[in-house]
């Protein structure tokens, strides 16, 4: 059941590490989230964070675009380095940086406004449309690329929440789409949707492995195995295992992985 | 027997039920609560409620009742005769009140036993002497006609309380009886009690309402009575403000155009300066604060609304006021003429308003969710970009609400213009210029010595009238307003 596509290695192969972490450590106050963890994000492919409720998974995909800066008892050490550049040097401006990693959430959270709003927000806070029209291209390329170009094109001016679960979640993988990041991070993108909207969504992310690097968590293995070419299994904040997705459900080396993957310990 | 006998009787006795009424309970299912229906406090509660609700109600109606009733009674029996000119049957009436008042005081002092009192035939310069004696007042010579019907006032009044007590009491008793006939295990007294509980809760907002019905009752039937008396185009269309005390009806002018004109400028005032200064302060408290300056903060913004509104206004009288003549009056700008004027009460009012609007956005701002914040950080937006178009927005329809709440505060403010933007009505145009509003108004036609059916102080209820009707033009506008961004928002 775990058949991950075997064409996808090849791919892998081929391509460069977008981004590099080295012995990173995350606080919350007294509490240590997540241990010591080394992980290369290839560019082009789809990465899986998995592992049980609490393991620092979701922690950790939020150090990649320094969203845990809006946490005040986070404290993030190591070096997390976008295209051999440190993400938390004092240089970086954290709100250019979340431009080029862009983030979609666990619920759908479409702005209060409408739909063409909604996507045209990114564009016109980074400047990114010289005119209206410039606008309504940049718009309707990333609905297109957000496979809800057909559903909605008739009423953009209709609020974004009246969108159903599934369309919400696509409006909001459009939206970041719209300001051309170059990596994608995805907490739980299906956890609050139907399973066919689970598969719409899944589509989508396999389309958009041939422009960006994605990086999504998830609690469904499946699910995992279905779309990421490499898979990282979290367990207690340390990262256990790290490798193809093939090679993690077919044939894990730590007994740890095994025993999660089986279904033994979650 | 004094009502607060009464009282205590029927407690005592719904007490005693309460006890009996659990117990009758208890005993009926063989000591053992678990064959009961319900828990065995609720026959208690069941017994104690037959026993209050029943007498307490005819208690309260009787009190309403009874001196309505002997007042026309009285009233009907005294004969025209008695009725001097120039003079009319309530004053009498007043008089007649006022003896039988004295003659049961001074009985009550020892100074006249209870049969003098009654006696028919007492002679009444007599009675009249002794009252004075008694240090009872007495406008007039007690006459015949009123000492008799001051007599007959008091008798009646005697039978009825004695009449209410036996009902109350024999009520009660019967409520009782009936409780104690009903607690046995399987009457549901649990079920019973909840609508009683149900009742109380339904009568307390009918309370509520009503009070609200009867308030706006009372204005529209004053307000009727001053259009009888005053034409109804001059009121509203009138420009000129000037009430003569002295004269009667026509030498007055009351035209309500400058009174509204010098109530929305001081509002306006004072919502330019609430509403910028409270919206930021509640952005920066709800998205910029930590956590410890907000905890400081907030409640020291908070005090701002505990201060009484007297306070502001000798803030207005002393500080502003002087500050204000310092930079535009005579030695400054020279468009000033004294510390009483627009801005003075504009300014102190919106400071007082700070609290109201931007304790309530800050709530509002709070509510929104933080997934809302996540999603915009997420894009590469800023903390302003994200507040600006994110969170505002979200929490429009809330701040609406919150300004239009502070805008009808501003328009009902009354002490502050009192002391801050003086008493004089002027439709002018220069915020430096004395004016006054409607609520300042209604506050002196009633406090002078007018008569109260005279058209210069009826005018307060139709002032008090059209201001009502502009607050409830202005919350149907927000509720509009909020329900049309809400439509459009969730």
């Amino acid at each position: 059941m775990y058949d991950a596509p075997h064409y996808t290695e090849r791919d892998v192969a081929q391509t460069d590490t977008k981004i590099s972490a080295k012995g990173v450590q995350v606080y919350y106050g007294d509490t240590h989230a997540i241990k010591d963890v080394d992980v290369e994000i290839a560019d082009k492919t789809v990465t899986a964070f998995i592992g049980p409720s609490g393991c620092g998974k979701s922690t950790f995909l939020r150090c990649l675009n320094r969203m845990n800066d809006t946490i005040d008892i986070c404290r993030v050490q190591g070096d997390i380095l976008l295209d051999g550049e440190d993400i938390y040097d004092r240089r970086v401006d954290p709100v250019q940086l979340r431009a080029k990693v862009g983030m979609v959430f666990q619920k759908p959270n479409p702005f209060p406004k409408s739909i063409y709003d909604n996507i045209a927000y990114g564009p016109r806070i980074h400047g990114l449309a010289k005119n209206k029209a410039d606008l309504d291209v940049i718009v309707e390329k990333s609905l297109r690329r957000g496979a809800i170009w057909d559903e909605v094109k008739d009423r953009l001016q209709a609020p974004g929440t009246g969108l159903s679960g599934g369309q919400q979640q696509r409006l909001c993988i459009a939206r970041a789409v719209a300001t051309e990041p170059e990596v994608l991070l995805m907490d739980e993108p299906c956890s609050a949707l139907d399973p066919i909207a689970t598969a719409q969504v899944e589509e989508l992310i396999d389309e958009l492995r041939r422009d960006y690097s994605v990086v999504i968590v998830t609690h469904s293995m499946q699910q995992a195995a279905r779309v990421s070419q490499k898979t990282a299994f979290f367990h207690l904040g340390n990262l256990v295992e790290y490798d193809d997705t093939s090679k993690i459900f077919t044939n894990p080396e730590d007994p740890r992985t095994e025993s999660y993957i089986t279904g033994r310990i979650g | 027997m004094p009502l607060l006998w009464l009282i205590g009787i029927v407690l005592a006795i719904a007490v005693a039920g309460y006890v009996i009424g659990r117990k009758r309970a208890l005993d009926s299912a063989g000591g053992d609560p678990r064959n009961l229906h319900s828990l065995p406090s609720y026959y208690g509660s069941n017994v104690a409620m037959k026993v209050v609700v029943p007498s307490v109600l005819v208690l309260l109606v009787w009190l309403i009742v009874q001196p309505i009733y002997v007042g026309s009674v009285v009233s009907g029996a005294l004969p025209d005769r008695a009725i001097a000119d120039g003079s009319s049957r309530d004053l009498v009436m007043a008089e007649v009140r006022r003896t039988a008042d004295g003659l049961n005081n001074a009985v009550a002092q020892g100074i006249m036993t209870d049969e003098e009192a009654r006696d028919m035939r007492a002679d009444f310069t007599d009675v009249t002497q002794r009252l004075k004696d008694a240090g009872q007042i007495v406008t007039s010579e007690v006459t015949q006609p009123i000492l008799n019907a001051a007599q007959q006032f008091r008798a009646m009044n005697a039978t009825g309380a004695i009449a209410m007590a036996i009902v109350v009491t024999l009520l009660a008793i019967g409520g009782l009886l009936w409780g104690l006939k009903e607690s046995e295990k399987d009457f549901r007294a649990r079920n019973t009690v909840e609508q009683g509980v149900k009742a109380l809760l339904i009568a307390a907002a009918s309370i509520a309402v009503l009070t609200t019905v009867g308030i706006v009752l009372s204005l529209i039937f004053n307000t009727y009575e001053f259009f009888k008396l005053y034409p109804w185009y001059e009121f509203f269309f009138g420009t000129t403000w000037s009430p003569s005390f002295s004269g009667r009806g026509g030498s007055s002018e009351l035209g309500i155009i400058p009174l509204l004109w010098g109530t929305l400028y001081i509002s306006i005032v004072a919502l330019a300066v609430a509403v910028p200064i409270g919206l930021f302060a509640a952005i920066y408290l709800s998205e910029y604060a930590g956590p410890k300056v907000r905890a400081v903060a907030k409640p020291l913004l908070e005090v701002l609304a505990g201060i009484p509104t007297i306070v502001y206004g000798l803030f207005a009288l002393l500080t502003v006021g002087p500050m204000l003549v310092s930079v535009f009056g005579k030695e400054g700008l020279g468009i000033m003429q004294s510390g009483t004027a627009v801005m003075t009460a504009g300014l102190v009012m919106g400071i007082m308003l700070i609290p109201f609007v931007s304790s309530l956005s800050d709530d509002i701002i709070n509510a929104v969710p933080q997934a809302m914040r996540d999603g915009s950080y997420g894009l590469g937006a800023t903390k302003s970009e994200t507040i600006k178009q994110v969170v505002l927005p979200a929490a429009l329809p809330g701040i609406v609400g919150a300004i239009l709440l502070a805008a009808s505060r501003a328009i009902g403010e009354t002490m502050i213009v009192v002391l801050g933007a003086g008493a004089a009505a002027r439709l002018s145009l220069n915020p430096f210029e004395a004016m006054t509003t409607v609520t300042a108004k209604i506050v002196s036609q009633l406090t002078g010595d007018a008569d109260f059916a005279s058209p210069e102080a009826l005018v307060a209820f139709a002032l008090g009238m059209t201001l009502f009707v502009i607050t409830l033009g202005l919350n149907i506008f927000a509720l509009y307003i909020v329900r049309k961004y809400r439509e459009q928002y969730e």
